[in-house]
């Protein structure tokens, strides 16, 4: 059986459904509501919040859907097509891992980019920071959910791709 | 307003016009969310409504534009028509359900939305002594938001919520003016 059979998402016959859209406008408001929020509260805007929404949501995700353990390298296919696809509605457009336990995922069009303006190259960093660490907490989320114990860093080397350096650990 | 039923309305543009993405995906992604303010605010839930609510204006400003260009609903000739619209084309497209209007006060401007079977309470537990705190008052600033981009200013807010225990979920939606036609200035 395959990670996408077991693990599905949205496919099962009793399964309610919403407006994609009413997903996305709610997508899009998380980064600027937590920065708010962070600012409002701790007096700074404060990445790691917003990394932690995401874990949270990551774990949310296995827990609803499913809990099976494949191998790290079917959960990272898992995460880049099935997860992808139903919170982005594209996949990661690639995958790459040395085989010891380091994986880079690029997305060429990162949908949270979509909404923003397109930044100068030297602002791009500061404002495209935020919006890498909730996908970032995503990933870390699911892997942590289904047994891997990973590090998730994001960047931007240029608008719209994100690229994400998984490193687990063992 | 067109001369089909709206119910029909709603049900064609959820059907031919909608992409459509698991409810309980959405649920546990404004879940966490809500669980997070509830932890930044420290439980402070008046604060987290305030914010919910403020989220929900920002969505209802820019959802309106998609809500007009699919539904092709044109201008409401009465404030009841207006609900109607919500109910049945507003929450249909958005959300698959449609909320009851009921509760007409005598003048007109005052009607309750209820929600029989709402998308974003699926498999909540609010924590102990939450009293105050309204889960999906995010949908109090959509309306707030959505309609003042079409010239009605509301207030709206939840009444009741079984997720407190109550025995219905309910929203009042009041009219307060009706606003020229200018652009609405945006809220920081």
């Amino acid at each position: 059986m395959t990670m996408e059979q077991e693990i599905s998402l949205g496919s099962e016959p009793h399964a309610m459904f919403v407006s994609y859209n009413a997903f996305d406008l709610i997508l899009g408001e998380l980064v600027p509501q937590m920065q708010e929020v962070s600012q409002s509260v701790y007096g700074h805007t404060n990445p790691a919040r917003i990394e932690q929404l995401g874990w949270r949501v990551g774990l949310a995700i296995v827990e609803r859907f499913g809990s099976t353990k494949g191998d790290t390298l079917e959960i990272m296919k898992f995460i880049c097509k099935d997860v992808w696809l139903v919170l982005f509605r594209k996949q990661i457009d690639n995958l790459k891992t040395n085989h010891r336990g380091v994986y880079v995922l690029t997305d060429t069009q990162f949908r949270l980019f979509q909404r923003m303006s397109r930044p100068t190259p030297s602002e791009t960093i500061a404002m495209a920071t935020p919006y890498l660490e909730f996908p970032a907490g995503i990933i870390r989320g699911i892997l942590e959910a289904l047994g891997v114990k990973a590090s998730v860093k994001a960047e931007t080397p240029g608008f719209p791709t994100v690229v994400f350096h998984i490193t687990t650990m063992h | 307003m067109t001369s089909k039923p709206l119910k029909a309305v709603g049900e064609e543009v959820w059907k031919t016009k909608i992409d459509k993405v698991n409810a309980e995906l959405v649920a546990l992604t404004y879940g966490s969310l809500v669980a997070q303010l509830c932890r930044d605010f420290e439980n402070n839930y008046d604060r987290v409504n305030e914010q919910l609510d403020k989220m929900g204006y920002n969505i209802g400003l820019r959802l309106i534009e998609d809500f007009l260009a699919r539904s092709g609903i044109g201008r409401c000739s009465s404030f009841k028509d207006t609900a109607e619209v919500i109910s049945k084309v507003g929450f249909k497209m958005f959300l698959n359900v449609v909320p009851r209007v009921s509760n007409w006060s005598a003048d007109g401007k005052t009607f309750s939305l209820y929600i029989d079977d709402n998308p974003l309470a699926d498999f909540v537990e609010l924590p102990p002594q939450s009293e105050n705190l309204w889960y999906s008052n995010i949908y109090c600033g959509v309306l707030r938001g959505a309609l003042e981009m079409t010239q009605m200013q509301v207030h709206a807010e939840f009444v009741s919520d079984v997720l407190q225990g109550h025995a219905a979920t309910e929203i009042k939606v009041q009219l307060l003016q009706i606003l020229k036609d200018e652009i609405p200035a945006a809220e920081e």
